[in-house]
């Protein structure tokens, strides 16, 4: 068996948001990069179904250079090796298709995806790669049974779950539940710096979606505090002032 | 020229979110003076069907196919865009629902789209840009995008825009596209839907608990709280973590990121990454017992106090509020 897991690099969940450049570009002075927590999952869970020698987990990152640190991170993790298409990302729809055109050249059994990145949050690339390659996707899964041929997972949906069966090559998006993100060990961090980083060349694609500029929410005013001991007027100023409820 | 609008149906109905979807579409309609089209799929009365003129759709296409009665994404995309051809749409719009995540960027492959989603406003169209708002770094931020193809799809946040009536007739018209055997091969095995409960993506209010509250055994009353308000439940990272809730309830930068009118935190200490998926809601409570927990900076309203004594007074409120 064989999986590709397609890892985004993205700012530390501690980062505070800012821009430069009049607000057309985030601001990355100082911001630590990390493998997106969902993609983590995705790995993890990649790395359960091929445990014990059944199989081999390939990670795809559509980046340049400086992301060389983050895939080392998933080798660390206990990926197998490692492909970077060398291209800065231009929008779901260039990363999508750079991801499907490598997956043409190579043998997969399945295509696991986070179900989102948490920096521009499209949780578009899982399911275009779907479309590329002319295969199911499935978004915003919670788990996944796989017995070498058919796939049974539940997706998320709103107030409950649906489940599906699938045979034959997918593309899931995975959200928590799927697996437990693992950690890497000493071991796994010893041997990610021997794991082949293939690189390749991106294929030209024309975006569709650039970002113009960014904008960060207004602050909110004051707290007004209200006595513990009298709720009651919280539920006045909801109803009178915000009203809300 | 038109506007088509995809309006996702569960059970054979539409919820609020849809007709959000319909009303935004609607707006964009009149933006450029063309009409707006809904696709349905699946089988749907026809009185639900008219019920999207009520928001302005002028025409409905209804795919009630019988292979197609369950949503599989790869067959539903290939129908939307399909129809967006025949209507020559310029603009699709969709929810931004779990479904709508998995059906958009697939519509847009087949039609070489741009895609934004999470949009929070109407598009502004200036000097021939089209610049569409959405949420981006998990609510810390906002992305203005630009959509440079010639069709262009937008997924709409639940409870961004609100439902606007305009009322228009409505013709309904049988669309019967061709389904190719290969667009259905993922199943649908099951679905388990708890109906009772107040799906937390789209709902308006939203009554959210932490660890403050010990042990899953006391979330009773937070579902009192919330049933009183009409409200659904949502919880920190750690409490799903340790399955004292579900994951689906789990909000933040890695859970869901929601924007409801109201949200009720209760004993959760405001760190980045639970704000990040919260603090655009409309109005923010906490109910902390640390009068430093960071909630506080962010809130609009916050109650100092020991969530086991202040909850059972809110209840007694609510419920002496609602006579
Ligand atoms: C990569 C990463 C991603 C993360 N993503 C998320 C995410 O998406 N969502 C998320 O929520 N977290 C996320 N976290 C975790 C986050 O950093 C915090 O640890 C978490 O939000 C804390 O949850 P909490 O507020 O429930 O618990 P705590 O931080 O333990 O806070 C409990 C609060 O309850 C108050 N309290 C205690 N007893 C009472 C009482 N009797 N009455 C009233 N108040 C009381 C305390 O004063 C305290 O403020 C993430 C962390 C990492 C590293
Ligand atoms: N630059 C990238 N390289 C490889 N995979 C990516 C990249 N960007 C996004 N992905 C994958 O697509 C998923 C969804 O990303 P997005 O559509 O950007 O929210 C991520 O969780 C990754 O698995």
């Amino acid at each position: 068996m064989k999986i590709l897991v397609c890892i985004s690099n993205v700012p530390d969940t501690t980062t505070k948001i800012t821009f430069t450049n009049n607000n057309t570009q985030f601001n990355t002075a100082g911001v630590q990069f990390i493998v997106n927590p969902y993609d983590e999952i995705a790995l993890s869970k990649a790395i359960e179904l091929c445990e014990g020698g059944k199989g081999t987990v390939t990670v795809i990152n559509i980046g340049e250079s400086q992301n060389d640190p983050t895939i080392r991170k998933a080798l660390a993790i206990g990926a197998d090796d490692a492909v970077r298409i060398n291209a800065a990302p231009r929008d779901a729809y260039f990363v999508a298709y750079q991801i499907a055109e490598y997956a043409k050249t190579t043998e997969f059994d399945m295509i696991l995806c986070g179900r989102e990145s948490i920096d521009y949050n499209g949780s578009q690339v899982a399911a275009m790669v779907g479309e590329f390659l002319d295969i199911p996707s499935i978004s915003i899964i919670k788990k996944l049974e796989y017995d070498g041929s058919t796939a049974l997972i539940d997706r998320e949906i709103e107030g409950g779950k649906e489940v599906i069966s699938v045979t034959g090559k997918f593309v899931a998006s995975c959200a928590e539940g799927t697996a437990e993100a693992k950690i890497p060990n000493m071991r796994g961090i010893m041997s990610a710096r021997t794991k082949p980083l293939v690189v390749i060349e991106a294929k030209d694609i024309q975006a569709v979606v650039t970002i113009q500029q960014f904008d960060t929410p207004p602050p909110r005013g004051m707290v007004k505090l209200i006595p513990a001991e009298d709720p009651s007027k919280l539920i006045d100023l909801l109803h009178q002032e915000a009203k809300v409820i | 020229m038109s506007v088509l609008v995809y309006v996702e149906q569960v059970d054979g109905k539409f919820k609020k979110s849809v007709y959000e979807a319909v009303s935004y579409a609607k707006a964009i309609a009149d933006q450029q003076n063309s009409n707006l089209t809904a696709i349905s799929i699946g089988n749907v009365a026809d009185a639900e069907l008219k019920n999207l003129g009520t928001y302005g759709a002028s025409k409905v296409l209804s795919v009630t196919n019988n292979q197609l009665k369950d949503f599989v994404n790869q067959a539903y995309a290939s129908v939307i865009a399909e129809a967006a051809k025949k209507e020559g749409a310029e603009v699709i719009v969709l929810s931004n629902s779990f479904s709508g995540k998995g059906l958009a960027p697939r519509v847009a492959v087949k039609l070489e789209a741009g895609l934004v989603d999470g949009a929070v406003e109407l598009p502004k169209l200036e000097g021939g840009k089209f610049l569409v708002k959405k949420t981006a770094f998990s609510g810390k931020a906002f992305a203005i995008t630009e959509l440079t193809s010639a069709t262009k799809i937008i997924a709409l946040n639940p409870n961004a825009f609100g439902s606007k009536e305009s009322v228009t007739a409505v013709i309904i018209e049988t669309f019967s596209p061709t389904v190719k055997s290969t667009d259905l091969s993922a199943l649908v095995k099951e679905i388990i839907r708890a109906t009772n409960k107040i799906s937390l993506p789209d709902a308006e209010l939203v009554v959210s608990a932490g660890r403050g509250l010990k042990g899953p055994e006391n979330w009773g009353m937070i579902e009192e709280l919330a049933a009183l308000l009409g409200a659904a439940t949502a919880c920190s990272k750690p409490v799903s973590d340790a399955n004292w809730r579900p994951h689906s309830e789990h909000v933040g930068q890695t859970g869901i990121a929601i924007s409801p009118n109201l949200y009720i935190a209760i004993g959760i200490s405001g760190a980045i990454q639970h704000l990040a998926g919260v603090s655009s809601s409309k109005v923010i409570v906490v109910i902390n017992k640390d009068p430093e927990a960071p909630f506080f900076k962010v809130a609009d309203y916050g109650i100092v106090g020991d969530a086991f004594e202040v909850v059972p007074k809110l209840i007694e409120a609510l419920k002496a509020h609602k006579g």
